[in-house]
């Protein structure tokens, strides 16, 4: 239970804590080489998607299998906003949240009388079968997609700052501030809202919370954070094509979302960690393996299967509750 | 020793102890009415007594043979019957079918039929009803099917829980007179768990007091009604 | 006209797959209160083993009931393995309602990924078991072949099995009962756990027909039944989650709609339709087109 006086503790210490972790993700950014950085840009792309399933489902209880279908929408809107209109690149992202938002409104007014397996399979349609709607549409950019390109670092940050470290900085700034505003949201009292409604419907009906509105608003304001991170991602691949929103995605994430434990924001970046570093882990046990090509490509997706249907048996809340049992059960 | 034979047995619910060192025996044949007022783990005894629920502690004994870590299903083969309250009915089947599950594992199916035939003489109100769906039945009617059906599995041991629970008196006295008839005709064994104090006690051979998991008192129903401290205390009156 | 009729039997063959993939998921849903997402992985590894017999008998016949053993021992395999657990635990949190989904989700990554990485991902073709040429009439070729007929009477068959044993054997009882109240169940001396399974593999059993049905007019890949599951779906929640006649029908409607929008309107709507077709079920007739008597609450 969130201590009341706490509270406003609590906000002073975020607001302190998120700027001295941005100035040290900036060392860290200059130490390390172009690969590291590079992944650093993906996991930051995963850490907002992961939240944007932390709060829909960890907290409004809705689940979503689609919302790798979410991220391509944000990434469409970005990068046809930057091709017809010329937006200058953070006016195509902040396109990307309301175009995805929007849709997840849509999405989230019909969504709100299903559950469990009708919500599930629903966005699973969605994950299924919205990406490849590009495909049919001209405009869209077909199969091969619309390029998408952030630009060059500017010149003030110097010569060698490269292309992947700009990634890098764009992404961990966006997910910086996505952490901060949903820490926020989450302490007011939408976010008291949303956890009454997960734990028990009825009573939060009974309370006064308006139940429909709520999970219409979580639904919303997790399909903004998927369409940014799906504009990010775009911008890591300067692509914007169907076949980088595939189901797997979906599937990915709500897999690091598991394995953050659903509730726990901080949890989010060992989600993200470890989906980037399956392909990593993947890659290096291959060529000890030594398989052919249908073992490599198959194996970051079994690895990822096998963890979730562990993850979800063993510690269906987290790996972070199994340590807090633990830790209560040593007193 | 034959019957039901409880000795010292502890059954905990979560941190809470639910029923704390209780033994009592239930001779073959006896009506024994188990009485206490909410929360008294009564329920909690008899989900123990038909394998849904596993003791911390101490032993259950019917016809000399230890039940306690039993699976219900294998309990309901050995004639241990347990009718949980209101719940026993599923309302997405029909009143025929929910009868069927009485004897859905007996092999002898001449004798389902012919139990089958029997529950219904006893209660014709299921006759009528046969082919409606369960969930239209009255309170009354869902306790009459749930005993019907209890029946048709032929039990030795009969498990009842609080049958008299949101239905009418009329209604009341109708079941616990089944009960007795039922116990007289077959020989039952019969432990019927009751807040009705006063209407279980009335049918039964020994009645057994229970308070917050503990026993209070034990003996011949007639000595418990005439008692007056304890019928100030758990009749009411 | 002709043209309509010819739109509508396609719609009915295409329909009569949605029918299958939509009874091995509710058939599950009925006997476990659980959504099998991994249902195509179950089909799609039946179908590659009966690949497998085939290649091997170049005899279509045999494979088919091979793959169809294949799909239930898998079926029974993963509750055995995976939904006891499940079952068992995960009771509360946020996490508990969805751990079930999230599970079979993981299981049909899973299975997709051992099918990869034993066959791989390159497109493979069965031999066809009858011809798919229309059937002709006089002058005139229908768009119905015998592949068509085979896949719509199968399908039927199929049905009628499992409404009987559903609906007037004491196992289909038992699997009722034990999905709508396990605790009851088991107090009337149903084997919960054993009846379960049965289900699971009845699923498994299904499914490996849908796969084996649609695959010799398609094409065999990891993924290649994938949109097979989503329409399953659909046409399971068009028909209502609790009906076997559901899944028939909802099938049916489904493939008919799709056949009638990518005949008449456009081919490239075909899943923004379906995907309108399911909100619409979903929004205004939860309980599906044919009704059941509970609501969509639990």
């Amino acid at each position: 239970m969130r201590n009341l006086f706490g509270h406003s503790s609590r906000r002073l210490k975020a607001a302190i804590a998120f700027p001295v972790i941005g100035v040290v993700l900036f060392i860290i950014s200059n130490r390390v080489d172009e690969l590291r950085v590079y992944q650093g840009a993906n996991v930051a792309v995963y850490v907002v998607a992961i939240i944007s399933i932390i709060l829909l489902t960890g907290y409004s209880g809705q689940i979503s299998l689609g919302h790798g279908a979410l991220m391509a929408v944000g990434a469409y809107a970005a990068v046809l906003s930057q091709v017809y209109w010329h937006l200058p690149i953070i006016l195509t992202f902040v396109v990307a949240v309301l175009a995805a938002a929007g849709f997840g409104a849509i999405l989230g007014t019909a969504a709100g009388r299903l559950t469990g397996p009708y919500l599930a399979g629903t966005t699973l349609a969605l994950a299924v079968g919205l990406p490849s709607l590009a495909n049919q549409f001209g405009f869209l950019g077909g199969e091969q997609g619309l390029n998408y390109d952030v630009g060059l670092p500017p010149t003030w940050l110097g010569a060698d700052f490269t292309q992947y470290k700009w990634f890098f900085w764009i992404s961990a700034l966006a997910a910086l501030m996505v952490t901060w505003l949903s820490f926020n949201l989450l302490g007011s009292h939408y976010g008291r809202n949303w956890r009454a409604l997960r734990s028990n419907p009825t009573a939060a009906a009974l309370m006064g919370i308006h139940v429909g509105r709520s999970k219409v608003l979580a639904f919303t304001v997790s399909s903004g954070l998927a369409g940014l991170s799906g504009a990010l991602l775009a911008m890591t691949i300067s692509l914007v094509t169907p076949s980088a929103f595939p189901t797997s995605l979906s599937f990915s994430i709500v897999t690091g979302a598991v394995l953050a434990g659903v509730t726990l924001l901080t949890g989010s970046i060992v989600g993200a960690v470890v989906l980037v570093a399956i392909p990593e882990i993947t890659g290096a046990l291959a060529t000890h393996l030594g398989g052919s090509e249908k073992v490599t490509s198959n194996l970051p997706g079994l690895l990822t299967s096998v963890l979730l249907i562990v993850a979800v048996l063993l510690f269906p809340n987290g790996p972070q509750a199994i340590m807090k049992r633990t830790r209560k059960s040593s007193h | 020793m034959s019957g039901l034979v409880i000795s010292q047995l502890n059954i905990s619910h979560g941190a809470i102890r639910a029923v704390n060192d209780l033994s009592f025996t239930v001779l073959p044949g006896q009506l024994a009415a188990v009485i206490g007022s909410n929360g008294a783990g009564k329920t909690t005894l008899l989900r123990t007594l038909s394998g849904l629920k596993s003791a911390h502690s101490g032993s259950v004994e019917w016809n000399g043979e230890s039940i306690l870590r039993k699976k219900p299903e294998d309990l309901v083969r050995s004639g241990i019957v347990h009718v949980s309250d209101g719940k026993s009915v599923i309302p997405e089947l029909t009143v025929r079918e929910n009868l069927a599950l009485g004897g859905i594992w007996r092999k002898d199916k001449k004798d389902v039929a012919l139990a089958t035939a029997e529950a219904i003489d006893l209660f014709p109100r299921l006759g009528e009803r046969l082919q409606q769906s369960a969930d239209t039945l009255s309170g009354g009617e869902r306790q009459m099917l749930a005993i019907g059906r209890a029946l048709i599995a032929r039990p030795k041991l009969l498990l009842l829980d609080e049958p008299s629970l949101g239905l009418a008196p009329l209604v009341i006295d109708q079941i616990f007179q089944a009960i007795k008839s039922l116990r007289d005709r077959h020989n039952l064994t019969v432990v019927l768990v009751e807040q009705n104090a006063m209407g279980a006690l009335r049918i039964a051979d020994i009645g057994i007091i229970i308070n917050l998991g503990k026993l209070v008192a034990s003996g011949p129903a007639r000595e418990l009604i005439d008692n007056p401290s304890l019928r100030a205390a758990y009749l009411g009156y | 006209m002709g043209r309509l009729l010819n739109t509508i039997l396609i719609g009915v063959s295409g329909g009569s797959i949605y029918s299958l993939m939509a009874l091995a998921l509710v058939l599950v849903w009925r006997s476990t209160r659980v959504v099998n997402f991994a249902q195509a992985g179950q089909a799609i590894l039946s179908t590659y083993i009966g690949y497998v017999v085939i290649t091997h008998t170049n005899n279509y016949w045999i494979a088919f009931p091979v793959a169809l053993l294949a799909g239930a021992l898998a079926g029974a395999l993963i509750d055995i393995l995976m939904v006891r657990t499940l079952m068992k635990r995960a009771h509360s949190g946020p996490v508990a309602g969805i751990a079930p989904v999230i599970a079979t989700l993981g299981l049909l990554g899973l299975i997709r990924a051992v099918v990869g990485m034993i066959w791989g991902g390159d497109l493979r073709q069965f031999k066809l078991p009858v011809s798919n040429h229309g059937f002709t009439f006089g002058h005139n070729t229908i768009p119905f072949a015998p592949i068509n007929l085979l896949i719509v009477m199968t399908t039927v068959v199929v049905m009628l099995i499992f409404s009987l044993i559903f609906q007037r054997t004491n196992l289909g009882l038992s699997l009722r009962a034990s999905a709508y109240q396990p605790e009851i169940a088991r107090l009337a001396g149903i084997r919960v756990d054993l009846t379960r399974t049965i289900g699971w593999a009845f699923a498994g059993a299904a499914g490996a027909v849908a796969g084996m049905l649609v695959t010799p007019t398609n094409y065999l890949s990891p993924n290649s039944l994938d949109l097979l599951l989503v329409s399953g779906f659909v046409a399971a929640v068009i028909g209502g989650l609790e009906s076997l006649v559901g899944a028939a029908v909802g099938g049916l409607i489904l493939g008919i709609s799709l056949a009638l929008v990518l005949e008449y309107i456009s081919s490239s709507l075909a899943f923004p339709v379906a995907f309108v077709v399911l909100i619409a079920v979903l929004l205004f007739k939860p309980s599906g087109l044919i009704g059941a008597k509970r609501t969509r609450h639990a």
